[in-house]
């Protein structure tokens, strides 16, 4: 009997109606748009919102979902760079600020190595000969105790120095695991700075992504070119320690002359009036990682070169008890209390932080400017009329594709063909909305999936009705010839699916840019045309039979 | 009986092996000189590829390559290639060019300085130009797609020998993924012969043809295997007749609703993704016939094991070959 069981009815119908509402957004996708950008600045602001912004809100209904497939590069327009951190470079400046700490080591022991000096070599190396030859093991050992432990997941316990004498040359540079540890901080704190170079200029949605081992992936839609994108992430971030002279709610206080007022990152409404002029610049600051203090509460130890100690030795000195400001970007990330003179160059900032915030602020500390020099691997800029175009062009192949297959399956199954293309707007409605949810991005070659997708979603329920004929051929019942259709036909529609989502993973795994694009479309799609092939057309088939009752089936 | 629209018979009986050596002869003949047009002519393949710069202008001026030629003559750039594009979906006013440049020295991608030179040099010969693309590939990235495309055709093929394997018999998956190659490479040929563009897209492009030919394949030898258990006596040459003939007008209906929508993407799709459509359209096309004239015919010549009697240790069937609703 062609029965479906209540429970699977209501199911399918479930779907398919979360299908049209989650797909609904995107054909008002200026409106909701609008709608989305609102509500994210009316939250920004904490709920404040302007009249602008409400009657953007109010455009869209809070109850409906608001989820759009975003757009890609190439229909909305933007700039797209891979660049690669030459981790290299970091050596260097590592090797470089060790020379001093070596000299003083081996100075302590000078009577048994006799003089030091610096030799040429390449960058990231550092060749110090000593004049007595005798003094190797000692001098070695002097700049071992230098080395600290490095964590790794293979294991604890290699030095982050290698240090090996070079007949009276004692060699010293990163040992591979250090070096392996240091590319990856580089990268990561490279990625975290250009992401917040470019939250700065509020584009929306930009795509910031770590690629292979060195490389990271930068997308941003909207922006005019990629050389505008490059002049974005090339300009360095300020950072820079200001003295407090007091806390304020109110963002419109007169700071007085030569003071400005700053507000905090973290606490919306809390604004510091600081003295313009800096104690001392991020440029001076080489090191901040993340640590406890004496009673075991993360904090963020930093380091400044010797003229920034000095800088900040003096002002610590002359300030004990009052507070200071690390500022970023004209925003106070933190404001501690100098508790003693902080001589030496290097010191803690303490708060109630927790481990999290302690590790972040120590890479923003870092993050005033970019680690080491990028280089552009690859560069595209699509400009937005063109992407329009695109939008427009594919549209229009939609529309006609459409009606040109759904008017030739008609043509070929009559009342048959009118419930395959049910079934194939109801297979769009729900590619859409799979794709609005989780966020998918739709790009040119997607448009294309989609297209393809409209093309080859019938070949299931031409499947079926072939199917179906055929036994009607051989003389069986109405009701029992679309049992056998559906039945019989689900094997080659899995074998197919079940091939073409082989290809459409390899396509996400292995391809890149556009391969992936279309890949996402068509994967989804195979689900989504298993699904109306066979749940959905059967049931319209089966409400259809037991309504009318034919007693002669033409298909 | 109402009317409907048929573009092949209820009842045909074609003999697809009346010529397989011709059409088997013309299938090997196809993917050799596609070989060879690949050695000898290579591909033109794009800045994915290749590295290098593309910039497409646009203006409402008509392009003269000869005067942008010139303006670009003087920026020491290297080889320059530029080509007027012509598009039947383009307004009047609206003409477009796209102006190739080689890879630079260095893994770079063009430096923001020569981007701007071009983008001046042409602007003082055509104050409308516009830019509203540039891409910019350097050469090390483009080994790396390049070697990643064949990397991802080479293990989409693998995935389906595999699936074809387990859910049929060994000969089908021989016979399917000979095809697809098959397929692949005339394809990759025939833009070898018209040295049309090479990218990226395309890539995505044969990995399409690849997924569509196998789907139509296995179709067939769903309705073989299906076959071959309902008439154990009948010579499995007559067999497959049998299968094609009876899989016939779905394998027709398929690749003309595909081509619906692919026609409708080359003609109204715009000239940015019509290299792309027009290789799966090509492809689509090659698929069908593969299915028809390659993979069975490979099949055949492979021959079957079609003994009753169980393989050692396993069922009649495979394990895998039951997985029905």
């Amino acid at each position: 009997m062609l029965h479906t069981p209540l429970w699977k009815r209501l199911l399918i119908v479930a779907i398919c109606v979360w299908g049209i509402i989650a797909a609904l957004p995107n054909a008002f996708y200026a409106r909701v748009e609008g709608h989305n950008d609102a509500v994210k600045a009316i939250a920004e602001a904490e709920g404040v919102a302007t009249e602008d912004q409400a009657a953007a809100r109010a455009l869209w209904p809070e109850a409906l979902p608001s989820a759009l497939m975003a757009l890609g590069l190439d229909l909305r327009g933007g700039a797209h760079l891979l660049a690669r951190v030459q981790v290299a470079d970091v050596y260097a400046q590592r090797i470089d600020a060790l020379w001093p700490e070596v000299r003083d080591a081996l100075r302590d022991v000078r009577d048994q190595v006799g003089a030091v000096r610096r030799q040429p070599s390449v960058p990231g190396v550092l060749r110090v000969a000593i004049t007595n030859p005798d003094g190797m093991a000692v001098a070695l050992e002097k700049i071992r105790a230098l080395a600290s432990p490095v964590m790794t997941l293979t294991g604890a316990g290699t030095s982050d120095l290698e240090v090996v004498a070079d007949g009276q040359e004692i060699v010293v540079q990163l040992s591979e695991a250090e070096r392996s540890a240091t590319d990856g901080r580089t990268v990561q704190q490279s990625l975290e700075i250009i992401r917040r170079r470019v939250d700065e200029v509020g584009t929306r949605e930009p795509t910031i992504q770590r690629q292979g081992d060195d490389r990271i992936l930068i997308q941003v839609p909207g922006i005019g070119s990629a050389q505008e994108l490059k002049a974005i992430i090339g300009t360095t971030a300020k950072l820079t320690f200001q003295e407090v002279l007091g806390r304020t709610g109110d963002a419109a206080a007169e700071p007085g002359p030569r003071n400005r007022l700053v507000a905090d990152a973290y606490e919306k409404g809390v604004y510091y009036i600081v003295v313009d002029e800096a104690v001392v610049g991020g440029d001076d600051l080489t090191d901040a990682q993340p640590s406890f203090d004496q009673n075991g509460r993360p904090a963020v130890s930093f380091r400044f070169n010797p003229t920034g100690a000095r800088k900040f030795g003096d002002y610590t000195a002359a300030h004990i008890g009052e507070p200071f400001a690390i500022v970023l970007d004209d925003q106070v990330i933190s404001a501690p209390t100098i508790q003693s003179h902080i001589a030496g160059g290097s010191g803690i900032i303490t708060g109630s932080f927790t481990v999290e915030e302690s590790t972040n602020l120590a890479v923003l500390l870092r993050a005033g400017a970019l680690p080491a020099k990028m280089t552009f691997l690859e560069e595209r800029t699509v400009g937005p009329e063109l992407g329009q175009d695109s939008i427009d062009a594919g549209k229009l192949a939609g529309v006609v594709g459409l009606v040109l297959v759904a008017a030739y399956m008609i043509l070929s199954y009559g009342i048959f063909g009118v419930f395959a293309n049910l079934a194939l707007a109801v297979n769009i409605t729900l590619l859409v909305a799979a794709l609005s949810t989780i966020g998918a991005t739709l790009t040119l070659p997607g448009i294309a999936g989609i297209v393809l997708t409209m093309g080859v979603a019938v070949d299931s329920n031409v499947l079926i009705f072939e199917r179906i004929r055929e036994e009607l051929r051989d003389g069986k019942g109405a009701v029992r010839s679309i049992e056998l259709g559906f039945e019989r036909a689900f094997s080659a529609i899995l074998d197919s699916n079940v091939t073409g989502m082989i290809t459409a993973i390899i396509m996400f795994m292995i391809g890149s840019g556009p391969v992936r694009g279309f890949a996402v479309t068509t994967g989804i799609g195979i689900f989504t045309s298993m699904f109306t092939a066979v749940y959905v057309t059967r049931l319209i088939v089966t409400t259809y039979i037991n309504w009318r009752q034919p007693r002669e089936l033409v298909v | 009986m109402a009317w409907r629209l048929r573009l092949v018979p209820e009842k045909t009986n074609i003999d697809f092996f009346k010529l397989q050596w011709i059409t088997f002869g013309a299938s090997v003949a196809a993917v050799i000189v596609s070989l060879l047009a690949v050695l000898v002519l290579g591909l033109n393949f794009g800045v994915d590829f290749k590295g290098g710069t593309t910039i497409r202008t646009e203006s409402t001026q008509a392009v003269d390559v000869g005067v942008y030629r010139q303006a670009l003559s003087g920026l020491e750039l290297g080889d320059i290639a530029i080509t007027e594009v012509f598009d039947p979906t383009f307004a009047e006013n609206q003409h477009v060019a796209m102006i190739r440049i080689e890879a630079q020295e260095g893994e770079e991608a063009i430096t923001p300085e020569a981007i701007s030179a071009i983008e001046t040099a042409l602007k003082s010969v055509d104050s409308a130009v516009t830019f509203p693309s540039v891409e910019s590939v350097g050469p090390k990235v483009s080994s790396e797609l390049i070697r990643s495309a064949f990397l991802a055709i080479a293990a989409a093929s693998l995935g389906i020998w595999i699936y074809v394997w387990l859910r049929f018999e060994w000969q089908f998956a021989v016979g399917t993924v000979a095809a697809l190659i098959h397929d692949v490479i005339v394809t990759v040929g025939v833009f070898s012969i018209f040295q049309l563009k090479f990218d990226l897209t395309i890539v995505a492009a044969l990995l399409t043809i690849l997924g569509y030919s196998v789907n139509d394949t296995v179709v067939i030898f769903d309705r073989l295997r299906e076959n071959l258990s309902k008439y154990k006596a009948m010579p499995l040459r007559d067999m497959m007749n049998l299968t094609a003939n009876e899989t016939l007008s779905r394998t027709i209906m398929t690749a003309s609703t595909t081509l619906i929508s692919l026609t409708c993407l080359v003609i109204l799709g715009g000239d940015v993704i019509r290299g792309f459509v027009f290789a799966m359209l090509f492809g689509v096309i090659i698929g069908t016939y593969s299915s028809l004239y390659v993979a069975k015919n490979i099949v055949l010549m492979l021959g079957l094991d079609r003994s009753d009697k169980p393989k050692t240790g396993k069922p009649v069937d495979h394990e895998f070959a039951n997985v029905d609703a």
